[in-house]
């Protein structure tokens, strides 16, 4: 019998504004469900429009936001009983987050290599100088980097593709099971991007890292992905194996998100390609 | 041939920073040259700190400082008007912006303002050009509004109420209701989902046909380019290095770093992994002598490394800024 990694298991958060009075609750994730093996290491596609729960559900996963309904078990063990400084940081070793901005993920003010250093000394429990310099190098390393470029360098003075390097680089020193990558390659220069897909796919291969990847973006989704889910106002609308799903969308919003993609190649006519008006969904970015 | 509705030449502009007897100098666009013709879609690609966005600020005379412009003219030329943008009085440049030289941004929410209803706006921006009186302005409002297929209520309404989608086709309706000559548009649907970004490309195109105004469009995202531009300019640390039609741009690129940027685009249904390009874009307040690309590139010489190359114009008006451009042939065995 095969163990699992991670279960979600009919999740929902549902967030109340407005005031005593005129209450108004929308549910940002809606009763999704997944899950993810732990003998086999996968790419989990996270695919959706703003507004339809991908990041509230990442942070769900992460055990920064707590479900309102359902569980999210990881290894067996639900993230949001986790009490206790010791057990959030065994939780956090085996997940760990790459955000979307390394710009804002990083303090501008602070060296690069403290980040690095702090996690090794927190999160893999070393505390030798040289036990702390060694993981933070094999880290960058994995990632194609290595400390010697990195050390005493502030945030502006690497690129993006090289913060979001390391940035990923600062996750895998605890050696996580997960990595929870939310829009990882969004922020990031076109050219610089390609690099970044090939590394989260390289981790998954080599390191045996399961890893989370949310985006908008269809085609890094097609080739890094073995399995895809379709998010829209909060519910799954289509979920499968990626390429079968972007090959042959079932669900009318998969295949209005596919028909929407506009291919990196030059039509036959000039703007033949846009003079289709696709209706916009209601609330397509906002629930107001 | 008619002549372009804008003219820059030899444009520098610089950030220059001063403290504590440090000076500092960024040069963000530096030998810009390029022509808009009218009637047409001009595409600006770049990746960020590639100088698009100090560029549009130039061309729209929008220089705070420390951002100065060292040389270089950018004119303007609306139906026999002819000017340099950066001669003008406040008061004369007042009377073009917007008539005449408009402007779609990123944030629609940055245009609209919160708390005034959308039939406010566009008073306090587009009353004064149209010269009618209220009444009329309004109706000339819903008929502009009935032609990019956007019912009269959104003037009622408040910019929360209406879906980013909504309000960006909001700013597109502000920005087109003077029938301007000529749109500056700065990343309009960077901010979109793909399905809102396809019709809100639609409706640019579809105005910018029914009105002949030129655009200047600028985007990080080739996509976009390569379905909506009709000349695509490759700017590359603060210089356009590579300008053609954009069909001519993407089947067969001639400057290695858009010969790279083209081919590592992701197609969907691509199944093998593209490669990124090496090494990082560099500091602008420090570039590389010679070719600004030649750290990055594969097929550097010494040449490279000393000598800056120009824009070269071939034949067919494709220009061009390296000393060993891809033949056709090269370029189609790379991407």
């Amino acid at each position: 019998m095969s163990t699992a990694l991670l279960e979600v298991d009919g999740v929902s958060r549902i967030y109340s504004r407005g005031s005593l009075l005129s209450r108004r609750q929308f549910a940002a994730v809606d009763r999704v469900s997944f899950g993810l093996d732990a003998d086999r290491a996968e790419i989990f596609t996270v695919v959706g429009e703003s507004g339809s729960g991908k990041t509230t559900l990442a942070r769900m996963i992460l055990g920064m936001v707590a479900p309102t309904a359902g569980a999210i078990r990881f290894k067996g063990r639900d993230v949001s009983h986790i009490r206790g400084r010791r057990a959030r940081l065994d939780f956090m070793k085996e997940v760990q987050p790459v955000f979307q901005n390394p710009f804002e993920a990083f303090n501008p003010m602070k060296r690069v290599d403290r980040y690095l250093f702090a996690t090794a000394r927190r999160m893999a429990g070393l505390g030798e100088t040289a036990a702390i310099a060694d993981a933070a190098d094999v880290a960058l390393k994995s990632v194609g980097l290595s400390l010697a470029e990195v050390r005493g360098r502030f945030p502006h003075e690497l690129s993006g593709g090289q913060l979001q390097r390391v940035a990923i680089a600062r996750a895998l020193i605890s050696r996580p099971a997960l990595l929870v990558a939310d829009e990882p390659v969004s922020m990031i220069d076109a050219s610089l991007r390609a690099a970044i897909v090939n590394l989260l796919r390289d981790l998954r291969d080599r390191l045996g890292v399961s890893i989370i990847y949310i985006t908008h973006d269809l085609a890094t989704a097609y080739y890094i992905s073995d399995r895809l889910l379709i998010m829209r106002r909060g519910e799954a609308v289509e979920t499968g194996e990626a390429r079968a799903v972007l090959d042959r969308p079932q669900h009318p919003y998969s295949q209005l998100l596919k028909a929407s993609v506009l291919p990196p190649d030059v039509p036959s006519e000039p703007g033949g390609r846009l003079r289709a008006d696709p209706i916009i969904p209601q609330g397509a970015s906002s629930h107001a | 041939m008619t002549s372009p509705v804008l003219a820059v030449s030899d444009l520098r502009a610089y950030y220059r920073t001063s403290a504590f007897g440090v000076q500092r100098e960024v040069r963000a666009v530096d030998d810009v040259s390029l022509a808009i013709q009218p009637g047409e879609i001009y595409g600006l690609a770049g990746e960020s700190s590639s100088g698009k966005t100090t560029l549009i600020k130039t061309i729209a005379n929008a220089i705070q400082p420390p951002l100065q412009v060292l040389a270089g003219s950018v004119l303007f030329d609306f139906a026999g008007q002819r000017f340099d943008i950066h001669a003008l009085r406040p008061r004369e440049l007042a009377a073009i912006r917007w008539k005449h030289l408009s402007y779609i941004m990123q944030g629609s929410m940055n245009v609209l303002n919160p708390v005034r209803r959308v039939r406010q706006t566009f008073v306090d921006f587009a009353f004064r050009h149209i010269g009618r009186p209220l009444p009329e302005f309004l109706d000339v409002v819903r008929q502009h509004l009935q032609r990019l297929h956007l019912e009269p209520q959104v003037l009622e309404a408040y910019p929360h109420q209406l879906s980013g989608g909504m309000r960006q086709r909001v700013t597109i309706a502000l920005a087109t209701v003077c029938r301007p000559q000529f749109i500056i548009a700065d990343e309009p649907t960077t901010a979109l989902d793909v399905v809102v970004q396809k019709g809100v490309l639609g409706m640019i195109h579809e105005v910018q046909r029914a009105l002949g105004s030129s655009i200047l469009f600028v985007t990080h995202d080739m996509a976009v380019h390569a379905n909506l531009s009709d000349r695509l300019g490759i700017m590359y640390a603060g210089r356009i290095v590579e300008e053609g039609r954009t069909a001519d741009v993407f089947r067969a690129p001639r400057h290695p770093y858009t010969t790279h940027l083209i081919g590592s685009l992701p197609h969907l249904g691509d199944a093998a992994p593209k490669q990124g390009l090496p090494g990082a874009p560099p500091n602008l307040a420090d570039p590389p002598p010679g070719c600004r690309f030649h750290p990055r590139c594969p097929r550097a010489s010494d040449l490279c490394r000393r000598d800056v190359p120009a824009l070269e114009t071939d034949a067919s008006g494709h220009r061009v800024a390296c000393f060993h451009p891809a033949t056709e042939s090269v370029a189609e065995s790379i991407s």
